[in-house]
């Protein structure tokens, strides 16, 4: 039995006054892609570089293979962590050719190992033919692998990646992905990737940890964080989540301006008579075309595949739902929402004074 | 519009080079076979030895201070960057002067050491390793203001990699962060082998004899100035090889960060137990470089007063430094304008040609560019020969280089898509010249300005051989005094030199760290 290839218990760092990460839990097991998910300058890069040993840890512990590398007492230095760390921009050294930036972790083999190692890092990058190029001879996507390439060449134990495809446009943006996660799972590379993009995280990656203030909100599949996020932030991140408010009954039906409509709770317990808001998604409702509807269609996005509709309610709020590419409605449409939502929705108790 | 002046400013800049090489072609057997004798030979291995040990040497006091008051945690950094710079304001001469009358045979030091303890030698400072100590401690910051820039500009990202890859600090230094800096070392020492290879007032005041010190000696000497004039073009030949060498050492490899993005901001390296040593290690070198030559010349100062000397405060002197110095920084600074203009938004084979043109002065040393303008003054315009005039167009000749390399990066900074706003938002192009690209440049320009008073003030060679009859500058009166080893007497003016230096010194240092901030 192969234990925890990374684990973090309660790991914290502060950069003087704020929490850069804060009491981070969470255990990769051998050959899971774990993706980091949150905004920018939630502590994500933090946790990665602290993970790679460029960060000290302040509290907790980080262990990698089960042995100790991060703690208070503890810092082993990221030379000798065994962790590969792709960065934001490649970081590719422009001094050096393809081949003598893939060697430069491999110092220690011997020649032919180091020869042998090279060739087969090259061939799983797709980077024959491509040995003595310069890095700014490269396309974007080249750069990409070699540095991939660079790090898997030491057999490090995890990989992390920081930000891997934000510096690529959108149109190349889902083939890198494809090329990348090929080559990571081919080789079951146990990976930690930091993306502050929704589908990006959703595309990759077993599991997903969604990150706000340092802190983690939620660590599950993806299909747990879209179905049951647990807090209203984790919602937001992983969907086009809006929030409908209402009033709780007894019969596990919350009163709203559109309804009344069953739900479960979210986040904590919910009393019968209290303020709740429940999540909706852009699937929830069908927008029908209705002369009297005291709702009305305030803005239309035409996303290609689809059209995002921006539904006006009677109090004002905006709800989105997802049209078949072929809608035409027009903004300022009278309409009527009806739910479709086979299960119940979630319900999260109206705080005073959140800013969620 | 700016075809025009730009063209003639360039072709100007090369006249004095041309006319050397017209003249030089032109010379009889006889001073060809003079100039192959074995004298020229010893000529040139001591120059291009003299040129290597400095440059050396610079690099070894350069690399280490850069890094440390850009990566360090080094106490009380900003002050340290600040002095590190400073032996700019020490112009050769002056320095050669303090090491002469401090360390010399007749000097301060043996004065000192001879009443309680009789001795009576001293090392030699006379030669080769005076003069290589004397430019070095001199020159080095302008490696290490290159190499601070490079180590500013550098991804710390690439040694984070080295290390993720298994690569201890030391080793990523070496293997990453050095090769990084080698075309910043290298145009660094470029600079510094070029102002070696011109340098006259150390050289002569240290008695090591080079080209500029024998062209000197053969203009003064000779009726014959065509043999001046053969050994200045060898001088020009070496420089021109020392420029294609630079520019050979690059190679296809980029030094520069690749992928896009923002770098973090670069670590501060902690020194731990080198702490002290490297405190040391700019201590020795503040007081080598500026304190100890400001309180030597103080001393001398002193010790003129006490005997009675009148007249230490050179007025009219001072004011010939500061009206020729002034007035060539801002003709230079203004001719920079159309070359970098055109170099910068009408990129071009000519436009390029143009700029490589006004370049020429950069290799050029002063002593040459003096000489060739004397043959020109007297042979083809007489009434310009012997005034102002000509010293100012030998000025901006020599310096526009520097002005240009200012002006270019300001021109560079006010981006043509500000100016297209401005055209955009209703502005002709008159007012978007006056309301947005001029503001953006001024402080770029200033730059200029600044750097060309600050090398006009210290030129010596072309001041002496150019200067109106009877104009004396700082720099001659110093250079007169010194030759003579009257050190009280040049001491005075040396100081005052060294403090009117520190004006625009002073004035760049602090948009520098303001920059930074």
């Amino acid at each position: 039995m192969i234990g925890p290839v990374v684990q973090c218990v309660d790991a914290t760092k502060r950069f003087g006054e704020v929490m850069a990460i804060d009491r981070v839990s969470f255990v990769l097991a051998p050959g899971e892609i774990l993706s980091v998910l949150g905004p920018s300058g939630c502590g994500k890069t933090t946790l990665l570089r602290t993970i790679a040993g460029f960060e000290t840890l302040e509290r907790g512990e980080i262990r990698i293979q089960e042995r100790l590398v991060s703690s208070p007492a503890v810092h082993v230095p990221p030379e000798r962590r065994q962790v590969g760390m792709v960065f934001q921009d490649y970081s590719l050294f422009p001094h050096l050719t393809v081949v003598q930036n893939v060697r430069f972790g491999l110092e220690r083999l011997s020649r032919q190992d180091r020869q042998h190692r090279v060739a087969e890092v090259l061939d799983l990058a797709r980077l024959m033919g491509l040995e003595d190029r310069y890095p700014h001879e490269l396309s974007g996507g080249q750069q990409q692998r070699v540095a991939l390439a660079r790090t898997l060449a030491p057999r490090p134990v995890t990989v992390l990646l920081d930000e891997p495809f934000s510096n690529v446009d959108a149109t190349m943006r889902a083939e890198m992905r494809l090329e990348v996660e090929q080559i990571l799972r081919e080789n079951q590379v146990t990976t930690v990737l930091v993306t502050h993009n929704r589908e990006e995280a959703f595309a990759i990656a077993d599991r997903i940890a969604v990150m706000r203030d340092g802190a983690l909100d939620q660590i599950d599949t993806p299909e747990v964080l879209f179905n049951a996020p647990s807090t209203r932030f984790v919602a937001r991140m992983t969907g086009i989540s809006d929030f409908l408010p209402g009033r709780a009954g007894s019969d596990g039906r919350v009163l709203t301006e559109l309804g009344d409509l069953p739900y479960r709770a979210g986040d904590s317990e919910i009393a019968a008579g209290s303020a709740v808001d429940l999540l909706v998604h852009a699937d929830d409702f069908q927008v029908l075309v209705d002369p009297y509807g005291r709702s009305a269609v305030a803005a239309r996005e035409f996303r290609g595949d689809e059209v995002l509709l921006a539904v006006r309610v009677p109090s004002g709020d905006t709800i989105r739902c997802r049209q078949h590419h072929g809608s035409t409605l027009p903004t300022g449409t009278n309409v009527t929402l009806v739910p479709t939502r086979v299960e119940p929705f979630l319900a999260f108790a109206r705080e005073v004074s959140s800013d969620e | 519009m700016l075809w025009l002046p730009a063209t003639l400013i360039a072709l100007a800049m090369v006249a004095p080079l041309a006319y050397l090489v017209i003249r030089g072609a032109g010379a009889s057997e006889e001073t060809w076979s003079l100039l192959f004798r074995a004298r020229t030979a010893e000529l040139l291995w001591r120059s291009v030895v003299l040129m290597a040990t400095v440059t050396t040497v610079s690099v070894a006091l350069g690399v280490p201070l850069a890094w440390l008051t850009v990566r360090s945690d080094i106490p009380l950094r900003r002050f340290w960057s600040v002095v590190a710079v400073l032996p700019l304001v020490v112009p050769s001469y002056v320095g050669a002067l303090v090491v002469v009358s401090a360390l010399g045979p007749t000097g301060l030091l043996r004065d000192i050491l001879d009443g309680p303890l009789g001795v009576q030698r001293l090392p030699e400072i006379y030669g080769l390793s005076g003069t290589t100590l004397t430019l070095a401690l001199l020159n080095y910051p302008l490696v290490l203001l290159i190499v601070k820039g490079a180590l500013n500009g550098l991804d710390p990202a690439l040694g984070d990699s080295a290390r993720s890859l298994g690569v201890s600090p030391a080793v990523a230094v070496l293997r990453v962060t050095l090769p990084q800096l080698k075309p910043a070392i290298a145009s660094g020492s470029l600079l510094v082998a070029l102002y070696t290879l011109s340098d006259f007032g150390a050289v002569s005041l240290l008695g090591y004899e080079t080209f500029t010190w024998a062209i000197y000696q053969q203009y003064q000497t000779s009726f014959d100035r065509s043999v001046a004039s053969s050994l200045s073009l060898v001088l020009v030949a070496v420089a021109a090889t020392v420029l294609v060498l630079e520019a050979r050492s690059r190679g296809r490899a980029r030094y520069y960060r690749t992928g896009p993005g923002a770098a973090r901001p670069p670590a501060v390296v902690p020194l731990g137990r080198w702490r002290w040593p490297a405190v040391a290690l700019c201590a020795a070198v503040g007081l080598a470089a500026v304190a100890g030559p400001v309180a030597v010349l103080g001393y001398w100062v002193g010790q003129g007063i006490a005997a009675g000397e009148r007249e230490m405060l050179l007025w009219g002197e001072l004011w010939n430094s500061v009206l020729i110095s002034g007035a060539a920084a801002l003709v230079t600074a203004a001719c920079s304008v159309p070359i970098a203009a055109l170099a910068v938004r009408y990129p071009s084979p000519i436009s390029q040609l143009v700029e490589r043109l006004s370049f020429t002065g950069y290799a050029l040393p002063g002593v040459v560019v003096a000489l060739s303008l004397v043959f020109v003054g007297v042979n083809v315009v007489r009434p310009v020969y012997q005034t102002g005039w000509m010293l100012l167009f030998a000025y901006v000749v020599l310096f526009l280089p520097v002005a240009l390399g200012a002006t270019r990066s300001a021109m560079m900074q006010a981006s043509p898509g500000l100016e297209e706003a401005a055209r955009g938002l209703g502005r002709t192009p008159l007012q978007t010249l006056l309301t947005v690209i001029v503001p953006q440049m001024r402080s770029g320009m200033l730059v200029g300005v600044a750097l060309v008073f600050l090398v006009a003030i210290k030129e010596l060679p072309a001041t002496l051989i150019l200067g109106p009859l009877g104009f004396q500058t700082l720099a001659t009166a110093v250079w007169s005094a010194s030759s003579e080893a009257f050190y009280a007497r040049a001491s005075a003016p040396a100081l005052m030199l060294v403090l009117v230096s520190s004006i625009p010194m002073a004035a760049l240092v602090w948009r520098g760290e303001r920059l930074r901030a």
